[in-house]
């Protein structure tokens, strides 16, 4: 399983270089630091199909990090979602494949974008499931930046008031939002001690690391009353080493040149 | 009003379990009975209504036909965000009810008069705009919201507004209403503010000028036949407890521009956005613009210089 995922995070991350440069868009940063967690959900441990993606006991992977599109698009497509060619389209005109998730796209549930929805959403799919009886978990992958929204923390106490344990939540915790760390912009830490203070269980992981994930996801899965947030320690950026910790590429699109040494570096990383 | 909207959405919920009331810690003394009787259909997501109204969403795309409850514009513009990104983006099946619209909360300050809001969720796509004027059309609110899916606003009054039609009959509320005949001019209106234009009507009736008066409940999507079907050489008198910019009036205007009908429109809402005067919703109405004698001097002037 975890082989499985490490191929599709490699094959995504070539992808999603590539749609960033010819589109000349925005959230490479973004997108190389969340696809190992998208991965790892999208290739088992989340009960998710490319054949089922209207099953109504299916869990619920929630991208609330919409400015990830290109990573989440590119897992989905490696995933089977869609044909990868949707992909040489992404940010063009007429295009399904914009530059925030949308849930005209197969395998999204949630269109996303503003930052802030995706928990609180969220939370009202696990009180339904709650109160159906239905044993779908629902996954909200969140960034850290999104976490100086109130809706983030107003969410946090509904769930744990209501023992949505069915609710996980995936910090990409890569430390840099839009215009510097966050911990300049508005300190999050002791970040796991908020979670925890908010009635949370709380899991930190190496957020590249498909083992940890995925054992962090199983850990979250056992019953429990408690929602579970797994804080994943993520680089921005990972993967290609002049995009790593930079705050920089989180706006910047790849050149052509750009593109090229970033995909000589994910190539070796590949072998 | 609010009481009759919550005993019909309680009876109906009784009978089906997808009816799902969520408040917004508001709704003492209004929403206990469904509380009590109907708990696994009932949620206090406490005072936070962006989160509340996501969830909400969240709800309504697990099968549930979800009720909004809160006051004023804590339910609207509070969230106006996730009412647009989560519930009409996803054309999703929640109802936002709102009490004490226009000027009900008159001596609880401006921060709880409700004036902009039929601009602002009319501006919102899918979204459907119901203002009922009396507890009779707020009973049959509830019935337009369970058949028409995807998001509504409901912007009901408080309590005790006086009663314009007769129970007894069965209405469809996505139609105007005539709530009194007449030959001189029509005077529309939307919402509670209708009890002042029948009672400035009788009032006219004496001084030998004779107003139709039409309770317009739904303004989005907009009537557009029944506007077309009004005698032509009548001129028409809007009144709205809104401000003027995108209300009521003009949702009117538009309509006759789009329907490229000719008509005299004369157009009565409150004449200040901010009023930083308390008191209640009748000294209020008197001060900006939309009570009695205002709709009175508005029809004479109206009668005087005719329709087109």
């Amino acid at each position: 399983m975890t082989h499985a995922s490490e191929y599709l995070a490699r094959r995504s991350r070539i992808r999603a270089v590539e749609m960033c440069s010819q589109a000349r868009a925005a959230h490479i940063g973004s997108s190389l630091s969340v696809i190992d967690i998208l991965s790892v959900l999208y290739c088992g441990e989340a009960r998710v199909s490319p054949t089922q993606i209207d099953h109504p006991d299916r869990d619920c992977v929630i991208v609330s990090k919409g400015h990830a599109a290109a990573g989440t698009y590119a897992v989905l497509a490696e995933a089977g979602y869609f044909p990868p060619e949707w992909l040489d389209s992404y940010g063009m005109d007429g295009s399904l494949l914009g530059g925030h998730v949308t849930n005209s796209v197969p395998g999204v549930e949630l269109s996303t974008g503003s930052l802030g929805h995706g928990l609180p959403f969220g939370t009202g799919l696990a009180l339904a499931a709650q109160r159906q009886g239905s044993d779908r978990q629902v996954y909200v992958v969140m960034s850290d930046g999104e976490c100086d929204e109130g809706t983030t923390w107003e969410a946090a106490l509904f769930a744990a008031h209501h023992n949505l344990g069915n609710v996980t939540v995936l910090v990409d915790r890569n430390g840099i939002q839009s215009l510097a760390a966050t911990e300049e912009t508005l300190r999050l830490e002791p970040f796991g001690d908020k979670w925890r203070a908010f009635g949370w269980r709380v899991i930190e992981v190496d957020g590249h690391d498909h083992v940890q994930l995925a054992s962090a996801l199983h850990e979250a899965s056992l019953p429990d009353e408690a929602p579970t947030a797994i804080i994943c320690r993520t680089i921005k950026g990972k993967g290609v080493s002049f995009m790593e910790n930079t705050v920089v590429w989180h706006y910047r699109p790849p050149t052509g040149e750009d593109m090229q040494l970033a995909l000589i570096e994910l190539a070796d990383g590949a072998r | 009003m609010r009481d009759a909207f919550i005993w019909e959405l309680t009876r109906r919920a009784r009978k089906d379990p997808r009816i799902t009331l969520v408040v917004g810690d508001l709704g003492y003394g209004v929403v206990d009975e469904f509380a009590a009787d109907l708990p696994g259909q009932f949620v206090n997501a406490g005072v936070s209504e962006q989160a509340m109204m996501s969830m909400a969403a969240g709800l309504s795309a697990s099968g549930y036909q979800v009720f909004v409850y809160s006051i004023a514009n804590f339910p609207t513009l509070r969230c106006l965000e996730q009412i647009r990104n989560d519930v009409a983006y996803n054309n999703l099946d929640v109802t936002i009810v709102s009490v004490g619209a226009g000027l009900a909360y008159g001596n609880l300050g401006y921060t709880h008069h409700a004036v902009e809001d039929i601009s602002i969720m009319r501006a919102i796509p899918n979204m459907r705009v119901i203002c009922p004027s009396d507890p009779v059309e707020a009973i049959a609110s509830v019935q337009a919201c369970v058949i028409n899916p995807g998001p509504k606003y409901v912007r009901l009054g408080k309590n005790g507004e006086p009663r314009l039609h007769d129970e007894a009959k069965v209405m469809d509320v996505g139609e105007p209403l005539l709530v009194r005949e007449g030959s001189d001019l029509v005077i529309a209106a939307t919402g509670a503010i209708v009890g002042e234009c029948l009672q400035a009507a009788h009032d006219l009736a004496e001084e030998g000028v004779s107003p139709q008066v039409w309770s317009v409940p739904t303004i989005k999507p907009f009537p557009q036949a029944w506007l077309a079907r009004l005698d032509g050489a009548l001129p028409i008198l809007t009144v709205e407890e809104h401000v003027r910019e995108g209300g009521f009036g003009s949702a009117v205007l538009e309509a006759v521009h789009d329907g490229g009908l000719v008509r005299r429109v004369h157009r009565l809402s409150l004449s200040s956005a901010v009023s930083t005067q308390l008191g209640g919703a009748a000294y209020l109405r008197q001060l900006l613009g939309v009570s009695g004698s205002a709709i009175r001097d508005a029809a004479r002037r109206l009668r005087t210089f005719g329709g087109c």
